[in-house]
Formats: structure tokens, sequence, C-alpha cells
């Protein structure tokens, strides 16, 4: 057996890409739910049902979207450049952390200035945690890929102690918690009574614009030009440097909005469980988006259903919840799979 | 407490050596798939694996040893299906082990909720028991602390030497490193470079699930979700600490451990001043730290994450 580079990469094959990946996990899925016993049609059924089979359902899943859709367009920039942000679930905290800081009591601006405020300061707070690694890794060559994934545990472990510490909310009977967000801060929902709020638009034009930005703009050529080809970038005169900060800050910001969005669209007030993976799951979103910006509103809305569907599932025919995380993860394997051989062609001799 | 005390305290060595076991299987099994070519990420998720099917064998009624080898198993399985991704089919070995990791990690949870459905005190089992050595044991000090351990502790400090005999003293050793530094002088060799890496993977991913094993088998008696926190990470950056070398991933493992018990103690002892979280913070902390510190002199193994297909050129 044998690859191949195929001469032309034909569109359809790119498009078919992830929904054969998707397919591949939900079999292997499947493969799980046979195994507790319970029937794998009425299992998806009530996942499907849960994630889009209501106005209520498509609420709840775009509302898990909205975080998904941002932390997987911070891996897929990042990931385009070769430079293996990891750390989204930290930079997601800083911005949720910069967001409490400031959004709290400290500042008090009118809404259309104080949501914009709180996103500009979400955004630095998600880049400056990148600033380390970059600095790591452009200096030293110490790969972004551990120090991102270390300073994840670091941060939470430092939320954690704001918590119980200065930023603890005196009312909170005992929880760790921060005070809420003032009402100015406050992301307005987008439908009454749901939790679907402004986050979801914020997600999506930020697609838009990160598609622009890689599509049209010289940022977004040096980006694809380091990540393609580092020698070849750096002699056609391309600081490999300067790119890679400019990636992490650009990746770590749109974590950082993540946090935002979730700390004052969802939540209202910073915890320690603000967010259950949101960056890691970037990671899948934008692997089956095949790091295309747009692609991952698209992947971030299905994944989000898959996890609001696997509640529902898990309450109706009692499968752990964790069954979403397994076809998340199988469906990054087989979309790595399922991409290569968009470029390569299998010869069987 | 006196600080020169708790260092003149037998226990506190013990400690350090039970801390250091899981990141001495760990950073071996990472240092034998980076020495043939091949960057492991899937270690935190292998790590977790390990711990929780090792766990259930016993829970299951199966005996530990058994266990311990079913645990290996298990990791060797994720092991090939790393290779298979980033060996055969020559895939991005970063988002490849991320994505083992990730994979691993669910089914870990999936299959623990699913046999043991919402259990709120976490199940035990009865865990290996520290076994005195005779003679050795009744040693002052010395003999508390090394010779009063479980026999997975004694596997872990056995298991050094055996891997640097094999590294370095044996043809099998040296394709495996020739693997990780010049895979085209193997192939010239006559030896099957995909084979070599394939096996050197499965292999590390075995003792990665193993030293996840020795946490739920030995340290501890229960399966915890989130019970490997970032060790495997660590294991990680040991790797790059010891500059890719299995005794100095040893001395890096202990002195890590050494710090970590330290800090448990420094965290009980100390009047309240520093947040405990700041102490939870250091391993992490020293985890980057010495990577900096060893940076500069690094040596990669140079055909690391660099996939190999047979008649192409790199």
């Amino acid at each position: 057996m044998r690859l191949e580079l195929r001469e032309e990469t034909n569109f359809w094959l790119v498009f078919l890409a992830p929904i054969v990946a998707i397919a591949i996990a939900l079999i292997i899925a499947s493969g799980l739910i046979i195994w507790t016993g319970k029937p794998v049609g009425e299992a998806y059924f009530y996942l499907l049902k849960g994630a889009f089979g209501s106005g209520f359902a498509w609420t709840e899943t775009l509302a898990r979207a909205t975080p998904l859709i941002l932390t997987g367009l911070a891996a897929a920039v990042a990931f385009r450049a070769r430079f293996w942000n990891i750390g989204g679930e930290g930079q997601l905290y800083c911005g949720a952390l910069a967001a409490t800081w400031l959004g709290t009591g400290m500042v008090t601006l009118p809404p259309v200035l104080m949501i914009p405020f709180l996103f500009t300061a979400g955004a630095l707070a998600g880049g400056l945690a990148l600033l380390l690694p970059v600095y790591l890794k452009t200096k030293l060559k110490v790969d972004e890929v551990v120090t991102t994934l270390l300073l994840n545990f670091i941060i939470l472990l430092f939320v954690n102690y704001l918590l119980e510490g200065p930023l603890k909310d005196p009312m909170s009977l005992g929880w760790p918690q921060a005070m809420p967000i003032i009402d100015q801060g406050l992301l307005p929902k987008l439908v009454e009574k749901s939790r679907l709020h402004f986050g979801l638009i914020v997600g999506i034009a930020s697609a838009v614009m990160v598609w622009v930005l890689m599509r049209f703009t010289i940022w977004g050529y040096e980006i694809r030009a380091v990540g393609h080809n580092p020698e070849a970038a750096a002699f056609a005169g391309i600081s490999i440097n300067r790119t890679v900060l400019r990636v992490a800050l650009i990746s770590g910001g749109l974590a950082g909005f993540a946090g935002i969005t979730e700390v004052a669209g969802l939540k209202g007030y910073l915890t320690l469980d603000l967010s259950p993976g949101f960056g890691y799951a970037g990671i899948a979103v934008a692997m089956l988006a095949n790091l295309r910006p747009l692609g991952v509103i698209v992947s971030a809305i299905f994944l989000a259903g898959i996890y609001v569907g696997a509640d529902t599932m898990s309450r109706a025919v009692n499968i752990p919840n964790y069954i979403a995380d397994v076809i998340v993860a199988a469906s990054v394997l087989s979309v790595l799979v399922s991409l290569m051989l968009t470029q390569y062609r299998v010869r069987l001799r | 407490m006196d600080i020169l005390d708790l260092f003149l305290h037998a226990g506190f060595w013990a400690a350090t050596l039970r801390i250091a076991c899981p990141l001495i299987f760990g950073t071996l099994g990472e240092l034998i798939c980076e020495r043939a070519g091949v960057l492991n990420l899937g270690i935190e998720g292998i790590m977790t694996m390990g711990a929780m099917s090792g766990w259930i064998w016993v829970y299951k009624g199966g005996d530990l040893w058994t266990g311990l080898l079913f645990a290996a198993f298990v990791g060797a399985l994720f092991g090939l299906i790393h290779s298979i991704f980033v060996v055969y089919l020559g895939l991005s070995q970063h988002v490849s082990g991320i994505g083992i990791t990730m994979l691993a990690s669910a089914l870990s949870f999936f299959t623990f909720r699913m046999l043991l459905p919402s259990s709120t005190t976490p199940p035990k089992i009865v865990p290996f028991q520290p076994v005195s050595i005779p003679i050795l044991s009744d040693l002052p000090f010395v003999g508390e602390v090394f010779f009063s351990q479980t026999p997975m502790t004694y596997l872990a400090l056995a298991i050094v030497p055996l891997v640097i005999y094999i590294l370095y003293r044996t043809p099998l050793g040296l394709a495996v490193r020739m693997a990780g530094e010049n895979p085209m002088a193997l192939e010239a060799q006559g030896i099957n470079v995909l084979s070599i890496r394939t096996g050197a993977v499965m292999l590390g991913s075995a003792l990665m699930a193993v030293g996840g094993a020795y946490l739920t088998m030995s340290a501890f008696d229960a399966f915890y979700f989130g019970m490997i926190n970032g060790r495997g990470w660590i294991c990680v950056a040991l790797v790059i600490f010891a500059s890719w070398r299995p005794g100095k991933a040893l001395i890096g493992a202990l002195l890590f451990a050494g710090i970590d018990a330290f800090q448990v103690r420094a965290q009980l002892s100390s009047s309240a001043k520093i947040p405990y979280q700041f102490f939870l913070m250091l391993p992490y902390v020293l985890s980057i730290l010495a990577m900096v510190v060893m940076a500069r002199r690094a040596r990669y193994p140079k055909a690391l994450l660099t996939p190999f297909r047979r008649g192409e050129r790199t």
C-alpha cells in the first residue's frame, strides 16, 4: 500500500471529509451504546431531539456553540501558522477574569461602551496569557504545546485563588464565585426567556473577520505562509517571530472573547466551572472545520448539538453523557485521516 | 516545622519516592517514544486510561498483577492508534496526540460511569501493599525510604536501568535511537523504520499507562476523575529537562517529586500566609522553568516530529 499525492484537490472531497469523519465517530459511539445495552436508534433520536428538536433546543445549542465558535477560531488561526496553542482554556479564563475585574463595579459606562470595553479587555487578557509561551518559543525554542497546556493548570489555580480570596463575592454564601457583572456590561438576550445571548453575534462576526483577515490581507497571507513552509516564508522576507506573535495575540484574544461571552452573556458572574473544557473542545471544532474560519461556525454548532443532545440522551435512556466527549474526540482523529485522503490517494499495489 | 527536620525525616523521602513513581513511568514512556522520533501527546489520556483500566480490572475481581498487565495492554493499544496515525500515515503528531488524549480520557470516564453508575463515594480496591525486603528494610533510614515500598515502586526503580541497558547496550536500542536521529540510515541497514517506531510508541504508551495505574493501584485505592491532573504534561516537560536521557529522567522525576512532597508539607505547616493554590501551582511552574533552564542545551532527537516515508527524501 502506498500513498500518492493528488495532483489537484477535489472540492467535494474536502467538503465530504468532515461529514465522513463524523459518521465514523458516530459509528464508534454506536458501539459503546450497544455495549451499554441500550437501543442505538432511540439513543440517537434523543440526541437529535435534544440538540435540534425544538426552538428551545436550538437556543440551547446555539448558546453552547457561542464559546465554541470563539475557541474554535482561536485554535484555527493558531494552527494555520503551526502555532500549537492548546491553552484556549486558560486564555478563556483570563478573558473572564478581566471582565470580572473591570466589570463588577470598577468601571461604569453605558452599555454601548461597556460591552465593547469588556470585550477589548478580555481579548487583551487572553492575548497576554500567550506572551510567555511565544517568548519561550521564539527565543528559546521551548515547545509551545507543553507551556500552553501547563499554563492552563496555573491559570485555573490562580482563578481558584482569586475566587476564594480577593474576588470572592461576600454575598455568595460561601460558594467560590465572583461579584456579578454590572447590568450595563451584561450581553442582551437574543431570544426572550432563553439563554441565547448577543455573544453568538460576536462569535459569527469574529469568524467573518478572521476569514477576511486570513483571505484578503497581507497578515493573513503571512500567517498562511509561515504555517505552510517557515523556511520559504523567512526566505521571502517574512519575519517568523513577528508573525507568530501576531497569531498568538489574535488567537489568545479570540479565546479571551469566549471568556467574556460566558461570564457576561451566560452566567453573569465568574465561577470555577465557567467552562467545561471549551478551550479543548475548540481544537476539535477547528479540526472538523479544516481550520477554515467560516467552517468553524458550522462545526461549532454541530459539536454544541452533540454536547447538548447528549445530556438529553443521558437523561432519557441513561447513557453516561461522556459519550459526547467520545464522539468529539473520535471525530478529531477521524477527520485527520479523512482530510489526509483529500490530499493523498491510496494506491494498493 | 523546621525545614532541616523535614529532610531528616524518612517519611518525607518515602513520600518523594511515591510521588516520583508515576512520573518515572510516564517520563520513560515519553522518552522512548521521542527517542524513536515520535512525540506522544497522548500521554495525559493514556495515563488516565491506565489508571482507570487497571483499577476496574481489580475492582471486578481480577488480581493486581494481571490488572497491571491489562493497563499496559490498553496503553499499548492507544499507542498503536497513535502510531497508525503518525508513523504510517504521517499525520501531525501534535494534533493526533491531543486527539488521543481526548479520546482516551473520554473513554475512561465513559467506561467508569457506565460500570459504576452514580456512586457518590468512590468505591475502593485493596491496592499493592508495601513489601519489606528482609534485612535491607531493617537498615535505619535507608530501609524505611527504599526497602519498605510497594512492588510497583520497586518496579519503577528497576525499569530505569533496564531502559538504559536496552537503549544504549542492545542492537534494538540502537535501532530505536537511529529511528529518531537518522531514519534513512536505519532503513539503509535493512531495518524497517516504521516497525521500530511503532514498537517504541506502543512500549512507551504501555509504560505511561502503568504510570497511571500506579496512582489507582499503589498510591491510592480509588479512581477519581481528573486524577492525572496534568501529570502527563509534566512528564513531557521532564523529558526535555532530562535531555532525552533515562538516567537524568530518573533524577528529574525525583527532584520534581521532592519539591512536590516539600510543597505539601510546607502547605500544612505554613501559617496560612500563602494561599494553598500557589503551592499547588508549583509543579506546573517548575515544569515550565525546567524547560527554560534546559532549553539552550536541549538536544532534540533530530528526526523528532518528522514522518518517515519509504523512498522519500526529507
